[in-house]
């Protein structure tokens, strides 16, 4: 492929918390900043601002990205803030790398915002405006009923047992006591989720991720000036996106396809065979403990319905032969929705330049993927970096 | 440009003030349609897709779930733009030249008639925290503006209700304009003002409708029967969100875009351009947004310009001959999609009573309405750029 190549020159978040006395404007500059200062670079070099948020009805502001577009940095620049439900947060990097390789721009900061606290009582309302006005509204369905509804799916499909989805939440609540902007680190066993309130059976409540404010922002560069302004940039070797139907009720909800194809897309272009074997590190998306194992089976990181037996066998531990979610995920470190995909973009980039801390896995990983998910159980992002320039 | 990147298609919906009888999902299926015919292209071959949507507008959250059905997007890459469709065109073009897209569609519509507060929602875009408190309808911001801006450049109220005049007049000869009125100046000034000095007559009212736009690369493009229109520049860029730290005169976010899209289109001076479709949400954002384009090295000159028939569709610099916003419609994100479907047409030579003659190069200008400083330009031309 033709396409200039793009490097992750800067990544910087705010911490994940329940209610941020910040603004929404001020959270999003914290972690622009914070990502500037990382890349040591000011606004001015920036040429462009890609904003990711998720449903303007959470603040409660029309226009959303547009009230953001400042706080972003998006100030007399090129500015657009791009969309796809849950799944924003991979996909705003996808965005602003198509906005540098195609040459129009020869940086982009990207920003991923979320303040979902200013939704009172519970941003859980304001998820009832996802679904059709007419055939589903009066069911008065919520997400966790749908996610009910996939979660039964999933298991019932491949046998799997509630304790193999527990322990998804175990180990992410685990890993992110280590990640110094988690909002939910803890040590749990399997008992305890299992203890834990039925949300709508299966889920429980230590299944789900917390509703959260937070930012979290990245600079990316064309290669001309990553290579001068970094000596270990992060380079985005692929990217992929796809949307299914808005019917999810004749979908067969066991297996994400969409998922699966978004991650052959960047496979493909990140020049992927074997992903099982080709890549070090993975970051799925796991707003609910059962979406990790759904995702990473659409990533083809595991056989259809077999990734809750290679999480019970260690396979996916920080240690383990394939790290998942060493950031801490969704379940962790929190779910600022857009924000929360991009957190994973940044946990690849700390981890692929051995800079995560007390997080860093070991074996100096080459590789990795993340992934976001969204809308009507219906999106998948996916994005492959590494710290082999590509080819 | 080294790839050249062109619309070879485009399908719209006609405007109409209400659409009862359809759903959103319907008119993209019709415009889709349109489109892919035009085209000559099957939506299977579609790589890629773009929609322009506000999930305000919508009401619906995460709108982005119900757009891939009607366009034959399933299980394909699709995303949303909350934006004007310029924006749209944008994104595709910076996908197609990054090599991921061949063929890229770009959808942008209108169901404005379901808003049945359409002030009320706006008030919500105001900054919730300085701004929305004080209980003003946005529509004063424009009021506030169109003041400092008369004030400022010695343009005149009488120049705005000659713009509305005139894209009224001219959207009598667009069979798909939703407001042609063979209307006054004196009309216009006859009308109540809504906030001084705007006048009711100056601000375009909202039209239901829906446009999609195949783009494709170089190669696609040259094996396609249809008359490409090519993207010779694209820029597009936001000023300050915030009220109170923005410049209430110029125009600085299409300063800005205009800047990038000359660039690429090696324009040195704008009145290279035969046509102008530019925004008029509120007729004296015509002017301003002329000013911004480059067109008048000042405000008064605008006036005097306007006033000798420079824009008028027989004049130097035709201005909105599709009958603009004020015309046709005010159709939310797919504004500026009308304004691209009649540069394409105006190319092609399929403008019948508007064809002007000899259309080589146009431009087209968007606007996302108050309080918002965000902007787009999109430059299209017979002729692929060198």
């Amino acid at each position: 492929m033709s396409a200039r190549k793009v490097a992750v020159v800067g990544a910087g978040m705010t911490k994940f918390m329940h209610r941020a006395l910040e603004t929404p404007k001020e959270l999003a500059w914290l972690a622009a900043k914070s990502a500037l200062d990382s890349a040591v670079m000011n606004l001015s070099q920036i040429d462009c601002v890609v904003l990711g948020t998720a449903p303007d009805a959470f603040d409660g502001v029309h226009m959303k990205g547009e009230y953001l577009s400042d706080g972003c940095g998006g100030w007399k620049k090129p500015y657009l803030r791009c969309y796809v439900g849950g799944g924003t947060g991979v996909y705003a990097v996808a965005q602003a790398w198509f906005h540098v390789a195609s040459g129009l721009f020869d940086t982009a900061l990207v920003v991923c915002e979320e303040k979902m606290s200013s939704c009172l009582p519970h941003p859980q309302a304001a998820f009832l405006t996802i679904f059709d006005h007419i055939t589903e509204q009066p069911l008065k369905p919520n997400l966790l009923w749908i996610f009910a509804l996939e979660q039964t799916r999933y298991m019932e499909t491949y046998g799997i047992a509630l304790e193999d989805i527990a322990r998804v939440s175990v180990k992410n609540k685990r890993n992110a006591l280590d990640h110094p902007a988690a909002q939910l680190g803890a040590n749990l066993t399997i008992k305890d989720i299992l203890a834990s309130e039925v949300m709508a059976w299966p889920v429980h409540r230590l299944m789900v991720s917390p509703t959260s404010d937070g930012a979290v922002a990245v600079v990316l560069a064309g290669e001309e000036i990553a290579r001068r302004l970094s000596d270990r940039p992060v380079w985005i070797q692929g990217v992929g996106w796809c949307l299914d139907t808005a019917y999810w009720t004749n979908r067969d909800l066991a297996y994400p396809e969409y998922v699966e194809k978004a991650a052959w897309t960047a496979y493909r272009m990140a020049g992927i065979r074997e992903p099982r074997k080709e890549i070090n590190i993975a970051e799925p998306y796991d707003p609910f403990a059962y979406k990790e194992l759904h995702h990473l089976e659409g990533l083809q990181l595991a056989p259809k319905g077999q990734a809750p037996k290679l999480l019970a066998d260690g396979v996916f531990e920080r240690n383990g032969d394939l790290p998942v979610t060493p950031s801490g995920g969704l379940l962790g470190v929190g779910n600022p929705i857009a924000a929360a995909g991009l957190m994973k973009i940044c946990e690849l980039f700390w981890q692929l330049r051995g800079e995560a801390g007390p997080r860093q896995v070991p074996g100096k990983p080459e590789r990795g993927v993340a992934q976001a998910w969204g809308d009507l159980m219906q999106v998948g992002t996916v994005v492959v970096m590494g710290t082999k320039e590509p080819a | 440009m080294p790839d050249g990147v062109a619309i070879i298609g485009v399908g719209f919906t006609s405007l109409q003030p209400s659409t009862p009888h359809l759903s959103f999902k319907e008119l993209m299926f019709e415009a889709a349609q349109k489109a892919y015919l035009d085209a000559g292209v099957q939506a299977s071959e579609i790589d890629s897709f773009v929609t322009c949507a506000e999930d305000l507008n919508e009401g619906l959250s995460i709108f982005d779930e119900y757009t891939p059905d009607q366009l034959g997007a399933v299980q394909k890459p699709m995303h949303t733009l909350t934006q004007d469709g310029l924006h749209g065109i944008a994104d595709a073009l910076m996908q197609i030249r990054s090599g991921i897209a061949e063929l890229v569609v770009v959808e942008a519509h209108s169901k404005a008639s379901n808003v049945k507060t359409p002030e009320w929602l706006l008030d919500y875009a105001l900054d919730p925290i300085y701004n929305r408190p004080l209980g003003f309808n946005p529509h004063a911001v424009a009021g506030l503006e169109m003041n400092v801006f008369l004030h400022e450049t010695g343009i005149r109220a009488e120049h705005c209700a000659q713009v509305a005049a005139k894209n009224r007049r001219n959207a009598l000869r667009n069979p798909v304009a939703a407001y042609p009125l063979a209307l006054t100046p004196m009309h216009v000034e006859s009308s109540p003002y809504v906030a001084y000095p705007l006048r009711e007559a100056e601000i375009a009212e909202r039209a239901d409708g829906c446009v999609v736009v195949v783009l494709a690369n170089e190669a696609r493009t040259q094996r396609s029967h249809s008359k490409a229109a090519w993207i010779c520049g694209v820029g597009f860029a936001n000023d300050s969100a915030t009220l109170e730290s923005r410049d209430w005169v110029r125009a600085e976010y299409i300063r800005i875009a205009a800047e990038r899209a000359y660039r690429q289109a090696s324009i040195q001076n704008p009145r290279e351009i035969r046509l102008f479709e530019v925004d008029d949400t509120y007729a004296y954002k015509e002017l301003q947004h002329l000013i911004a384009l480059g067109l008048y090295s000042e405000g008064a000159e605008a006036g005097r310009s306007l006033e000798a028939g420079e824009t008028k569709p027989d004049g130097k610099i035709p201005v909105n001959v599709s009958g603009g916003a004020l015309g046709m419609g005010l159709s939310l994100e797919a504004s500026g999609l009308y304004r691209v479907v009649e540069l394409v047409l105006q190319l092609r030579g399929q403008a019948s009573a508007r064809q002007l003659a000899d259309v080589r190069l146009g431009l087209a200008q968007s606007w996302r309405g108050v309080p918002t400083t965000s902007g787009a330009v999109v430059i299209l031309g017979t002729e692929q750029p060198k």
